[in-house]
């Protein structure tokens, strides 16, 4: 690092580079900088180790299929705060070919496979690129503009079958073997072998055979059916006796395109879908993608709105790392206790969601400019009695339950570890990243909402363990608490809502990313419009997804009993990894 | 006794766990019978500061619902004096094009003098598998016509029947609406009687 980091140099960065290197991204309603592909690598090296954007927060493409080309997106940050480095690379369709980041930013290892496995961008110098969602046997590239699934009926909703002539069609009756089901060139399923399984295997970090205790080499398959993994989740472990030589983590047993499906719905349609990525967390992602629309609308939202927004994106952390420590404690093998202890007060969470959105967990709370309905004191109350009293009581109890339990201390302790370097460089976040060390959290290092007004620390811990990571959750619980209790003292009344509640909203063409600290990371959204009523690209930056790369990294040479807990640490939902 | 919890880690777990076994025996003898499958005692359990067992036994309990609780939509009919119902939905179309997942299809009347569309459903159908509750529906209807039931066991027998719900099961009185959500319902009434008032 230079003094060059510490003050801001994005306006002259241009100059900074031989010309025709890099240039700024004019296009209106974009920001940002474009790089020519052969000095990405050259770029980014610089971008890092001399201007201290040590964090690539995101990597996603778009595809301008008019222009024939594709955009590889970058949002990159600097871990002591400030605003985002975004730049671009821009490849034409047939020569699409990126360098990989993956040796200088770590972190970008499952982001790039997902634009390989969905857009069809290879990047080249990637150690292992494999299609991460789709399956193995898949022809195409789904995000690609000109892909089409199986259901096919027009390119944006809403569809003109369904009004003024709307005749109902039986789902189960629809065939899913039309036209645009595509197969791979001679292709022939009786005789196809899938090469991935192989790919994956040979994939493997190996050791020879260890003479000291004749223990052999084995592979072993844990999931996707496997109690330990949060959902169907699979785990390529190569181990030596018992320890952990090597892990891949195998996913997208639960995908379903999300944003495939993003970009035929309409801005406002999104809304619903955002609450079925991390179905515990939905209050968070309802903001995190109502903040990206906001952005490019240029709308204000009223005082009250603000205020009710981040409270109940405040009582989602809490209920969410209840959640999650109690979770944690199943996967140490304590069975269910601690975990029936943990989500009574999820709960009583759930039941006011419940009253003021309708559902206890798809809540659809947001809307762009505000929120749906006004929080009525009885409400108010019930979450005064909430934070006032019962979750710092259970709190305590917790502490004296867990806190120095021995055998939680044993089975944590040193078990998992990750450095902050570590943390930083496999651009995890959230608890996992403070637990390392590292105090990024968006709420500070680039505050949204009213979070600039609000007073609490940002938690971290010393030695990046399942311990640490569990201590962290549990002080962020308190940290929510004072922040709570800051909203109820000072929230205005006045409107919720800016401007007439429309089910069509304009959004002028350009580029957003909204981000947030969710519970479990950064949860940001990548919206491009182009001014019609449908998301040109919508890309969702998931937090577990991108956390799950750190998880070989923590599990080698651990015991493969561990190698469940540090998952559990994570605390991933196999919703938003898979999208 | 901070520092017995320091010490001994584990004892001090037991206690927790021990503490809220015999919790639930205590609490139980206090309050007695009438904590279980009463509405009181329901409603007790779900407060801040309840204390022992916490689980509803589901379905010989029930968690009461909120008002703003939603499942599936309805269509509102009024009931008119000699017992016609009278639809208040006007095939305008807004609710199936801002439903997210499209299960909302509304074929239009044509009025057969004039072979015009006229402003009723000929049919109107939601398909319950489809339909992701998320209550757009009901919310953009600018003729109060559609709302989200409370209704929420809805599981059958077989996979076979038909989840494509037609106009005979959708239609619900508005006596029925007002019931499961009164305070909406006065809301949009006294805002109806707001709008007719200048012309009149
Ligand atoms: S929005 Fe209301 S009035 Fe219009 S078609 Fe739907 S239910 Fe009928
Ligand atoms: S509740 Fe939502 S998904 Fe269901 S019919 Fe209404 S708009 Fe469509």
């Amino acid at each position: 690092m230079t003094e060059a980091t510490l003050i801001n140099p994005l306006d002259t960065l241009v100059d900074q580079f031989p010309s025709g290197w890099v240039k700024k991204d004019e296009r209106p309603g974009y920001s940002g900088f474009i790089v020519e592909r052969e000095h990405l690598l050259e770029f980014a090296r610089t971008m890092r180790d001399d201007f201290g954007f040590d964090y690539l927060s995101m990597v996603t493409a778009s595809d301008y299929l008019a222009e024939g080309k594709f955009d590889v997106v970058y949002y990159a940050y600097k871990t002591i705060g400030g605003p985002a480095l975004i730049f671009k690379v821009q490849v034409p369709r047939e020569d699409a070919v990126v360098p990989s980041l993956v040796a200088l930013y770590p972190g970008a290892d499952f982001q790039e496979r997902e634009v390989w496995d969905l857009m069809g961008i290879r990047f080249e110098g990637h150690p292992d690129l494999r299609r991460i969602l789709m399956w193995e046997g898949f022809e195409g590239h789904p995000l690609r503009k000109d892909w089409k699934e199986p259901f096919y009926e027009e390119d944006v909703k809403p569809y003109k079958s369904r009004w003024p002539e709307g005749k109902p069609v039986n789902a189960d009756d629809r065939n899913p073997f039309n036209d645009n089901v595509q197969y791979p060139t001679g292709f022939d399923p009786e005789r196809w072998v899938p090469e991935a399984e192989t790919l994956l295997y040979s994939g493997l970090q190996r050791t020879t055979h260890n003479e000291e205790f004749k223990t052999d080499e084995l592979i072993v398959n844990m999931g996707p059916q496997h109690p330990s993994t949060h959902g169907v989740f699979r785990m390529v472990v190569s181990l030596q006796g018992e320890k952990i030589v090597d892990l891949k983590p195998v996913m997208g047993y639960l995908h379903r395109n999300h944003e495939k499906i993003a970009e035929r719905n309409t801005f406002l349609q999104n809304m619903p879908f955002t609450d079925r990525l991390d179905y515990t967390t939905s209050m968070s992602n309802n903001f995190a993608y109502a903040l990206a629309v906001e952005k490019l609308m240029g709308l204000q939202v009223p005082e009250r709105a603000d205020y009710i927004r981040v409270l109940m994106a405040e009582l989602t952390r809490i209920m969410n790392h209840f959640f999650a420590t109690g979770f944690l404690l199943n996967d140490l093998g304590v069975y269910f206790t601690a975990s029936l202890y943990a989500i009574e007060e999820r709960e009583l969470i759930l039941d006011i969601f419940e009253e003021i959105s309708g559902s206890r967990m798809m809540c659809n709370y947001f809307r762009f400019g505000g929120v749906v309905r006004d929080v009525s004191d009885e409400v108010l109350k019930k979450i005064h009695n909430l934070v006032y009293d019962r979750i710092p009581r259970k709190l305590d109890q917790f502490d004296a339950y867990l806190t120095n339990n021995e055998i939680l201390r044993t089975r944590c302790e040193g078990v998992g570890v990750l450095t902050a370097d570590q943390a930083i460089a496999l651009s995890t976040a959230g608890p996992i990243l403070r637990a390392s060390g590292v105090p990024y959290d968006v709420r500070r290092a680039d505050p949204y909402s009213i979070y600039d007004r609000l007073e609490f620390d940002v938690i971290t811990g010393n030695h990046g363990d399942i311990y640490d990571r569990y201590l962290v959750r549990v002080a962020e619980i308190k940290e929510s608490i004072k922040i709570v209790k800051q909203l109820l003292r000072d929230i205005p009344s006045g409107p919720i809502l800016a401007g007439k509640p429309a089910y069509q909203v304009r959004v002028p063409a350009g580029e957003s990313y909204g981000r947030v600290e969710g519970p479990k990371g950064e949860m940001g959204f990548y919206i491009v419009s182009n001014g019609k009523p449908n998301p040109e690209r919508y890309h969702v930056r998931a937090p577990t997804f991108i956390n799950l790369t750190s998880l070989a990294p923590m599990s080698r040479g651990e015991k493969v009993a561990d190698v469940v807990v540090i998952l559990g640490a994570i605390d991933i939902v196999l919703g938003e990894v898979d999208r | 006794m901070k520092n017995f919890g320091k010490r001994f880690g584990v004892m001090s777990s037991l206690g927790v766990t021990m503490g809220h076994f015999f919790n639930t025996y205590i609490v139980d003898l206090v309050k007695g019978k009438k904590r279980y499958r009463t509405t009181e005692g329901i409603e007790a359990r779900r407060q801040s500061d309840t204390e022992g067992i916490f689980t509803i036994q589901y379905p010989e309990e029930q968690l009461p619902l909120p008002e703003e609780f939603r499942v599936l939509p309805f269509l509102v009919y009024d009931e008119g004096e000699n017992g016609e119902k009278n639809l208040r939905c006007t095939a305008c179309g807004i609710c199936s094009k801002v439903c997210p997942p499209q299960c909302i299809w509304i074929y239009r009347a044509t009025d057969p003098a004039t072979g015009k569309p006229s402003p009723h459903p000929a049919e109107f159908h939601i398909d319950i598998d489809i339909c992701m509750n998320c209550g757009f529906c009901a919310e953009y209807c600018p003729f109060d016509a559609i709302k989200m039931d409370h209704d929420f066991e809805l599981s059958g027998y077989t996979r076979g029947e038909s989840h494509v719900f037609g106009l005979d099961t959708l239609m619900k009185p508005v006596s029925y609406y007002e019931s499961i959500r009164p305070a909406n319902a006065a809301r949009e009434a006294a805002a109806r009687a707001e709008k007719a008032k200048p012309k009149a």
